[in-house]
């Protein structure tokens, strides 16, 4: 048992996010005869839900400098119809729609900031009012009509990997893809040993990490090969691969740049960040601005999906990207937090989604599962805490060798929620 | 026990918190219908004693025993306390500010008919109660539009409606100014003619003096002495001598100072409160400071002492009117706390877990946090580099942790003070501003706080450090600068201080000022290097800063 432990890093309480997204995984792979674990679910479950966890990423960095930003749906559908209508009234090309939804995004992001940062009104209240406000927009743009969207347009939302090379019976790219992502895996974590090694840091023994990283391999691969043998023509959703390439860019920014430690000292403790000459201004403003730009994001690729943007798009996703934050691990009273932990926490929602659709459950009963697995993840943190134990996120991320933060192993967490 | 004339007997009070004594076996006695004033130097442990009074720390939480008129209490909670007959009135005012006066008084006390609030009967009330301690308003009027001197009137008919018999004070006069502290003097000499007994801590001598039947010098969390007026007057200077009548054992490295060429100067220096545009919290101030020097700054709480630091700092506090900063013989304009840090400055806050720390984060990321630059290239942090930065300082301040990744939260205080050091050291200053470098640490700590003031001092920076606690500023200071109302009242070396001298000129207020000065003026100006201005007095003049 002991040795169980070290591969995993540490207490198996610690794991208890990932366990429960194996156990709910291998639950519903169960009682749904596998229907689970086909590629086809696979593939669907990131298409369905991409769009939630790239959102779940810029709020995860708003609740760690301690705000709240509920106008993610109301902006993610106001940009969804303003890109629609302007590709088809303008003839805008398919980037051209995207460059021009970011620059909306990033618009409405300096608004948002501007009244939080600057003004200094709480960003609930800001955001509330931003809810109502893009609503509106959303429905004065597009008239309350459903506008649809391009072809080529629909690839970030609806497509897949191209088939490329010889018929090997898998999608070659999708195949290749995992492959470097393990090698990256591997490289990275010997290369921040030899540079433990080199300051004398404590090493873990070597057959701990060999088995860990064979594990974690294994894994990545199997998921990679499941999606890679679904049905010709579908393969590793480009929706999934923008996430993925999302949460390695914002794990590197929360936690090994200058921006991402003021972003966790403001919401640690303000005062104290203000005269370590944090400007929290600043931090405030970027991090309302960059939730608007990755909403503006999400918007775009559900409208990609759905082949069209109409005037209810949006609706309540503030309330799935908020909990994916919270179940991963992040606190109400700010500095606590990361982009891995909360992409997971909405993985987790995502299968508990999945499952129950496939099981035929109603979604009056998936919406109270839903509400029952957030209460008990965030009670499971606070009695933790009240224990003196870490949080959820804690325990993950020692499991990926960091500290209360995610480290350069944040290759793992991506290759886990890719699986 | 018998009713001897004494309205609350305090015997053998002893108070732990966890590692430190705040009270031990004190005794109070205080006589019916006194004005009875307590004294005692910053964490002496007054306010400690007055929450053991009033409950805020229920009985069995500390040793000893309260006698209120002949009777043992056994106070479990403020509420039983107030049911007593004692009612304690706190520094900061406990009033709710969109409340009006009459709601505020009756608070949780509310005068109901059939459980609605009978609003006839409360502001009827509220009107004699007004009238009783002479405010002059009407009872409907929000406590917010009143200024503080009226709104600490409010508390005090509070305390009456409540069939108050032992008002306790917590510096009543310290927000107010002159006139309406006179008034709230006067008004406390009145309730005593109704039977009603005060007890009243105070950091004014000039007011305890005029004002107490009997004083109590708290010391260390224990009583020195208790003066009676009635058995003969007492002046300031024998309450002084008993405040600070402690020997200095050698609680300090030895040390020979060697001080070079002055490197930051600070002229005419005037902010204004944040929020208060006409109350000034630094008038005028003018010092210097050398290399290799420790300068030290008295100044009682609320005297302004962090307010100009933090100032400096940055424009960190308050709104900046006026004033001059020479660093390294360059005239520098610091408006923010990056370029106060950029141009070599650092100020260890006086609260360690509300403004030093963030209590989430581990020691290396605490030691690397004021200046992350140093350890990045291009915003992207060297986390090898971090590691070797926290090791080092760990080692080099001998901060007694497992590993750098453990948590600050879990330090002791002296401990997470030498991460706050480490923190700031790394941000390679000239000038360290350390304020209350060693408030809630332990003897043993302090003793290497003060090994690593005077180590950076002989590096060539120079160190700032504000203190409430005299003797440590005369260990470590080689020049003492005293506060008090905002002004540097004067400086003195430290061969030439004690704690008389640097007590006096803390507790100078602005109207002994004027009469003092020509006495002081003298033998001050004798120990004052030319730069520092005329005199170690400041003149207060009002009319101007209201203008300025």
């Amino acid at each position: 048992m002991n040795k169980v432990k070290q591969i995993f890093g540490g207490d198996v309480r610690q794991l208890g996010m990932i366990f429960a997204l194996v156990a709910l995984i291998a639950f519903f792979q169960w009682r749904t005869g596998g229907l689970t674990l086909k590629p086809e679910n696979v593939i669907n479950i990131f298409q369905g839900n991409s769009y939630i966890l790239v959102m779940a990423i810029g709020m995860v960095l708003v609740i760690i400098a301690g705000h709240i930003d509920l106008s993610v749906g109301s902006v993610a559908a106001f940009v969804g119809i303003t890109v629609a209508i302007a590709m088809r009234d303008w003839n805008l090309p398919w980037w051209g729609g995207i460059l021009l939804g970011l620059a909306i995004g990033a618009l409405v992001g300096a608004w948002q900031g501007f009244w939080v940062a600057v003004v200094g009104i709480p960003a609930f209240i800001v955001t509330l009012a931003g809810m109502l406000i893009f609503r509106g927009a959303n429905q004065a743009v597009g008239h309350s009509l459903t506008i649809p969207v391009p072809k080529d347009f629909q690839y970030i939302g609806a497509g897949y990997l191209p088939e490329v090379g010889p018929d090997t019976g898998y999608n070659n790219l999708t195949v290749l893809l995992g492959v470097l992502l393990c090698a990256a895996i591997v490289g990275g974590t010997l290369w921040s040993r030899r540079n433990q090694a080199k300051i004398g840091a404590e090493l873990e023994p070597g057959w701990i990490v060999g088995i860990r990283l064979g594990l974690i391999c294994v894994a990545i691969l199997a998921v990679f090969m499941l999606m890679a043998s679904g049905r010709k023509g579908t393969s590793l959703p480009v929706s999934a691969i923008i996430l993925g390439v999302l949460t390695l860019i914002y794990g590197f920014i929360a936690t090994r740049t200058i921006v991402g430690r003021h972003v966790y000292a403001v919401g640690g403790n303000r005062a104290a960040a203000e005269l370590s000459g944090v400007r929290s201004r600043r931090i405030n403003f970027l991090v309302m601005m960059n939730m608007s730009v990755l909403a503006a994001l999400g918007g775009m690729m559900f409208v990609a999906r759905s082949t069209s943007s109409g005037p209810f798009d949006g609706v309540g996703w503030e309330l799935d990207v908020i909990a994916a934050v919270f179940i991963g691990g992040a606190a109400v009273s700010g500095g606590v937090g990361t982009v891995v932990g909360s992409v997971i926490g909405g993985l987790v929602m995502a299968v508990l989604n999945n499952g129950l659709q496939l099981l035929g459950v109603g979604a009056d009963q998936t919406q109270i599962y839903k509400g029952l697995v957030l209460l008990i993840a965030v009670a499971f943190d606070v009695y933790n805490k009240s224990q003196g134990r870490r949080s959820i996120t804690g325990m993950l991320m020692k499991n990926f060798g960091g500290g209360g933060r995610a480290t350069t192993e944040d290759t793992q967490g991506t290759a886990k929620q890719q699986a | 026990m018998s009713d001897n004339g004494m309205i609350l007997e305090m015997i053998g009070i002893t108070k732990t918190f966890p590692g430190v004594k705040a009270l031990s076996d004190v005794n109070l006695s205080v006589r019916r219908g006194d004005v009875h004033a307590i004294v005692g130097e910053n964490g002496a442990g007054k306010s400690t004693l007055m929450k053991v009074l009033s409950g805020v720390h229920p009985h069995g939480s500390y040793e000893g025993q309260i006698v209120l008129g002949g009777q043992p209490m056994e106070f479990r909670s403020i509420r039983d306390s107030e049911r007593a007959g004692i009612a304690i009135i706190h520094q900061e005012l406990a009033l709710v500010p969109e409340l009006s006066i009459a709601e505020n008084i009756f608070l949780g006390n509310e005068e109901t008919r059939h459980g609605a609030i009978d609003w006839v009967a409360t502001n009827n009330r509220a009107r004699e109660l007004l009238a009783r301690v002479g405010l002059r308003e009407e009872p409907e009027t929000p406590i917010k539009n009143i200024g503080v001197g009226k709104q600490q009137l409010v508390e005090i008919a509070k305390a009456l409606s409540k069939e108050v018999k032992l008002l306790i004070l917590d510096e009543p006069t310290a927000a107010l100014n002159e006139e309406d502290s006179q008034h709230l003097l006067s008004l406390i000499r009145g309730l005593q003619g109704r039977g009603i007994t005060s007890i009243m801590i105070s950091h004014k001598l000039n007011e305890i003096e005029a004002i107490a039947d009997a004083i109590t010098i708290i010391r260390d969390g224990q009583t020195v002495e208790t003066l009676d007026v009635r058995e003969g007057a007492v002046d300031e200077d024998r309450i002084i001598r008993g405040m600070v009548g402690r020997s200095l054992e050698s609680r300090f490295p030895d040390h020979t100072p060697n001080i070079g060429e002055t490197f930051f100067e600070v002229h005419d220096w005037t902010v204004a409160h944040p929020d208060v545009p006409d109350r000034l919290v630094a008038k005028g101030s003018e010092f210097f400071v050398r290399r290799g020097e420790v300068v030290g700054f008295a100044g009682l709480m609320g005297s302004g002492r962090t307010e100009l630091m933090r100032s400096l700092f940055g424009h960190s506090y308050g709104t900046f009117i006026k004033g001059r900063m020479t660093l390294n013989g360059k005239e520098v304009r610091l408006r923010s706390v990056p370029a106060a840090i950029d141009a070599g400055i650092a100020y260890v806050t006086e609260d360690r877990k509300v403004l030093g720390l963030n209590l989430l984060d581990d020691i290396k990321s605490t030691t690397v946090s004021a200046k992350l630059k140093k350890i990045a290239r291009r915003f992207v942090i060297n986390e090898r580099a971090e590691r070797i930065a926290a090791e080092d300082y760990r080692k080099a301040l001998r901060t007694k942790a497992p590993s750098i990744d453990y948590g600050v939260a879990k330090l002791s205080g002296g401990n997470q003070q030498k991460v706050v050091l480490s923190k700031w050291l790394f941000t390679d200053p000239d000038l360290l501003i350390l304020d209350e470098p060693t408030r809630g640490i332990d003897v043993g700590a302090k003793y290497e706080i003060y090994g690593i003031i005077q180590r950076l001092a002989d590096e060539g920076k120079g160190v700032i450090v504000v203190s409430s606690e005299l003797p440590e500023l005369l260990g470590i200071s080689d020049r003492i600068y005293t506060i008090s109302e905002g002004r540097i009242t004067g400086v003195l070396n430290r061969g030439d201080a004690d704690q008389e001298s640097l007590m006096r000129l803390m507790t100078e207020t602005s109207t002994r000022a004027r009469a003092a000065e020509r006495a002081e003026a003298a033998e001050v100006v004798a120990d004052i290097p030319d730069t520092t201005g005329t005199d170690g007095h400041v003149d207060d003049v009002p009319s101007e800063e209201k203008s300025a």
